[in-house]
């Protein structure tokens, strides 16, 4: 896996996100208390930036209108609709934030 | 089959008890041609509730018990306005003052009693009044204004009720009381002296111990003379010195009459098919004037006149349980210290709560309490049982520990009476949910009336119903979410008692750890403000307005709203303004309806070099917290001012900005009645008028639109802005969370309200505004995060360190 070093850990608060464009893709980067999360920065709704949501235990709730996303596997909780947004693998290495831009296998996918 | 011949039933008198009684004759199977005449040209309504009208806080309208198409509707011929001058008792007919004839098969007497007018020299001059009747009351709010030196003779139930309505109309007034306590016939000394001082805190002057002797003045009443040798100035006088019941139609028809119409057990008079009923009736020698025993005596009457089986009338203890401006106060049974009787006492002069049992061989023989009735129904359950207290000596006068709040409740028997006013025992409650599948208070409230008259025992009646009704609908206490199943209210005191301050320790401890975008916005609110702003900041628990400063739009862009107070802005400002606007290619500069400006379709990482660019502090427009004063031109410029609103509204939102609130705070101040910048639809709004402020409060004019309560009239600036402070703390620590103050006003009532602000204890306020101060001077302007942002990546986009890797 191609690991892309994003920043210092210490940038992101915990609990929160940050975007970050990496290949001409903007995407969150959230850090929660053991893990960093990484999804595409738009909600599928209505394009919301879910790097400005609160979270919710593992998920992440959009600015907006209130979707409900998963971090973990893209899928959007709340509503109940067949929809994920993509996400990206992530980690912490030596205190960096790095990223990988092959995209976590999803059940469906649909590019918002 | 020959049809039974209807019998004619006629009542004299249209007021609270007759109608009452009428209501439990129809609840009976009856057969009569019921006639009712009343001399007041209204319909029946609640009399209890005149001081709220007097008081502006009822509109006549909300006071009628029985609208004429109840009367329609149970076929009951009404007679308004007209006066029976006679009863023909051996002809069984009646003569009206229109002369009109009508004859009877039974007569009911609801004459009610009128009030006593003590003999005064010059007691008919002009601006002399009683307090009796919608008339009165019309007539007293009228006479009153801001200002105006108003005098009530009379220091008992209706007196100072009289007193309380026409002081918030913000006249200077002073109960004038020929003994030398307040309401001798249920108070002890040290009871009545506790009243006094709660009376003397909402501003009005008590004089005891004075006996007028004349009203002085050329035509209209100018003052009073004392037969001590004071006098004292007034502009109206308010007569309230008892009741005399009405019996002068009784007694030319040849009826037995003393002090009252002399009934029996099952209230029949001297005179065969003649009853009487309520306040114009004596029983075993005794009259009675307070609401509760007069149903009792109705329901007793109903029942005898339709021929259905009843107990007898027996009297009734001599239990009051009143709102008297505002102070709690009740009494029952032997009140007084005397000899072989313990007195048991407690007492907390700051908080203004007295509580004082008397026990008679260990058992209870009365009770005062006033300040804090909470335990009255425990007390009344002792009374009425004789209950031996032996054993429970040592913890008469503390609550005792309860598992659950419907304990109170449980512990009433079904005869107990849980709505004084109306009469409605418990078990009428019970019977109503089990018989018609009632859920709600409301529901209560309109099919047995209970808690429709003063409302103290909403409480009450929401722990039966929470007991009893099977699908019960609990009106206020949800859990705040599922990360945090508590009641907001009870999360305040943990967070309190247990010293949490972050959000994430509450979520520890008491949450389910993550929180949710409900619970986390909502704890950090209730954070700042248990701790005064001295808890520790998580921003990620706050809703991205509160990250970064600004408003969220759309499009993932912000709004920015510098702080204008009062919507007084100078050219250089708006130069400063126009420059950013052009600077940052700021898509839409606007006028907001807060007299403020909206700078639309900003990026996140423009704002703080805006914000420096702006050199204003932060509108707070984006946030739950104080969003504006809006003001209208005022003394300074405009022909009409009569107060100051610039300068008020501009003090105002100085006194308040940068702290945060359960919902968006939208305050107004106005210099005259015309109200130009709508103070009467905002949450707290300052009415200027000549010579005094009113302050209102829980306006709206979002989806509901909702005229605001008045909380109170005051003659100076300071005291207005004061009050303001008062309500704004109190709404801060009192209300959920994106509750506005519409909804809170309702909710707990604006005499609630009034009580645990403006006229709460000394003692109170100084504690709301020492709370208030603190948090104040640790807020600051959120747009001061320019400078020191909280973390490099606040405002500003994270930069990858690495680009991709070329695929």
């Amino acid at each position: 896996m191609n690991w892309i070093k994003i920043t210092e850990a210490e940038n992101i608060p915990l609990r929160e996100g940050r975007p970050v464009e990496v290949d001409g893709k903007e995407i969150a980067i959230f850090r929660l208390a053991d893990r960093v999360m990484a999804i595409d920065n738009r909600c599928p709704h209505n394009r919301g930036p879910l790097c400005d949501g609160i979270t919710t235990g593992e998920a992440v709730v959009c600015p907006l209108h209130g979707w409900k996303i998963s971090l973990e596997t893209g899928r959007v909780l709340r509503p109940d609709v067949p929809i994920s947004v993509r996400c990206y693998p992530a980690r912490i290495e030596d205190g960096i934030i790095e990223i990988s831009l092959e995209a976590i296998e999803q059940e469906e996918c649909e590019a918002a | 089959m020959k049809r039974v011949k209807k019998q004619r039933l006629v009542i004299i008198g249209n007021g609270m008890t007759g109608v009452a009684c009428l209501e439990q004759i129809l609840r009976h199977q009856h057969r009569f041609d019921i006639t009712v005449f009343g001399d007041e040209t209204h319909v029946n309504y609640n009399r209890i509730l005149l001081s709220s009208v007097l008081a502006g806080e009822k509109d006549t309208d909300e006071i009628i018990l029985n609208p004429i198409e109840w009367y329609v509707e149970n076929h009951i011929a009404l007679r308004l306005g007209i006066r029976v001058t006679a009863i023909e008792a051996v002809r069984k007919r009646l003569i009206g003052e229109d002369g009109s004839v009508t004859p009877y098969d039974k007569l009911i007497l609801a004459t009610g009693s009128s009030p006593f007018i003590p003999k005064i020299e010059g007691v008919d001059k002009k601006s002399v009044c009683t307090f009796r009747n919608l008339e009165d009351t019309k007539r007293l709010a009228e006479w009153s204004a801001p200002g105006r030196k108003a005098v009530v003779i009379g220091g008992g139930l209706l007196g100072l009720e009289a007193a309380r309505g026409l002081q918030i109309r913000g006249c200077h007034v002073t109960v004038v009381h020929l003994m030398d306590r307040l309401m001798e016939r249920q108070l002890d000394p040290i009871g009545a002296l506790y009243l006094k001082q709660r009376i003397e805190q909402l501003g009005i002057r008590v004089l005891l111990e004075r006996q007028t002797t004349r009203l002085l003045g050329n035509g209209r009443v100018e003052g009073l003379q004392f037969s001590c040798g004071g006098q004292l100035e007034a502009d109206f006088v308010v007569i309230a010195a008892g009741i005399r019941p009405n019996t002068q139609l009784a007694a030319a028809a040849g009826l037995d009459v003393r002090r009252g119409i002399v009934v029996n057990d099952y209230l029949e008079t001297s005179q065969p098919d003649v009853y009487a009923v309520g306040e114009c009736t004596e029983h075993r020698g005794v009259t009675y004037g307070l609401v509760a025993p007069l149903l009792a005596q109705g329901k007793v009457l109903a029942a005898r006149i339709t021929g259905n089986p009843t107990q007898p009338f027996d009297g009734a203890a001599p239990a009051t349980k009143l709102k008297i401006a505002g102070v709690d106060v009740f009494s029952a049974g032997e009140y007084e210290d005397s000899p072989g009787a313990d007195s048991i006492r407690y007492e907390d002069p700051s908080l203004g709560i007295y509580k004082k049992l008397v026990l008679r061989n260990h058992q209870l023989a009365g009770f005062v309490l006033v300040g804090d009735i909470t335990s009255n129904h425990r007390y009344l359950e002792w009374l009425r049982s004789g209950e031996g207290l032996a054993t429970r000596r040592q913890s008469l006068l503390y609550p005792e520990p309860s598992a659950d709040a419907g304990e109170a409740a449980a512990l009433l028997s079904d005869q107990d009476t849980v709505c004084g006013c109306l009469g409605v025992t418990k078990g009428a409650i019970i019977k109503a949910i089990h018989e018609r599948g009632i859920c709600t208070l409301a529901q209560v409230k309109e099919t047995t009336r209970a808690s429709t008259g003063c409302g103290s025992c909403a409480g009450l009646c929401q722990d039966i119903l929470r007991a009893v009704a099977p699908n019960f609908e609990e009106e206020a206490k949800k859990g705040l979410c599922r990360c945090m199943p508590f009641p907001e209210e009870q999360i305040r005191q943990i967070v309190q008692t247990q010293k949490l301050r972050s959000v994430q320790e509450v979520l520890d401890v008491y949450g389910d750890g993550a929180g949710c975008e409900v619970c986390k916005p909502a704890l950090s609110y209730m954070l700042d403000m248990v701790w005064c702003g001295g808890h520790d900041e998580d921003r990620s628990a706050r809703f991205i307005n509160d990250r970064v400063h600004a408003n969220i739009q759309r499009d993932g862009t912000f709004s920015v709203v510098p702080r204008i107070r009062g919507g007084v802005t100078s050219p250089a400002e708006l130069r400063r303004i126009a420059d950013v606007a052009e600077k940052y290619a700021v898509p839409m500069v606007k006028i907001t309806g807060s007299q403020r400006i909206d700078l639309l379709g900003v990026k996140k990482q423009d704002l703080p070099a805006i914000w420096a660019d702006l050199g204003m502090p932060s509108g707070q427009a984006y946030t739950k917290g104080v969003r504006m004063v809006k003001t209208c031109v005022g003394s300074d410029f405009c022909r009409f001012g009569t107060q100051n609103s610039i300068a008020t509204g501009i003090e105002l939102e100085r006194r308040l900005e940068n702290l945060f609130t359960p919902h968006k705070t939208k305050m107004a101040v106005v210099g005259c009645p015309r109200n130009c910048a709508e103070a009467t639809v905002k949450d707290i709004g300052l009415v200027g008028q000549e010579g005094n402020w009113q302050v209102v409060v829980g306006g709206a004019a979002g989806k509901h639109v909702r005229k605001a309560d008045l909380l109170i009239t005051v003659e100076t600036t300071e005291e207005a802005l004061h009050a303001s402070e008062l309500f704004f703390q109190y709404y801060r620590e009192n209300a959920n969370y994106l509750e506005r103050t519409y909804d809170f006003v309702e909710r707990a009532g604006i005499e609630k309200v009034r009580r645990d602000t403006v006229y709460a204890p000394e003692p109170v306020r100084a504690g709301l505004l020492s709370r208030l101060r603190k948090s104040k001077e640790l807020s600051r302007d959120a747009w001061l995060e320019r400078e020191q942002p909280r973390t490099a990546s606040q405002f500003i986009p994270i930069t990858a360190i690495e680009a991709a890797p070329a695929s």
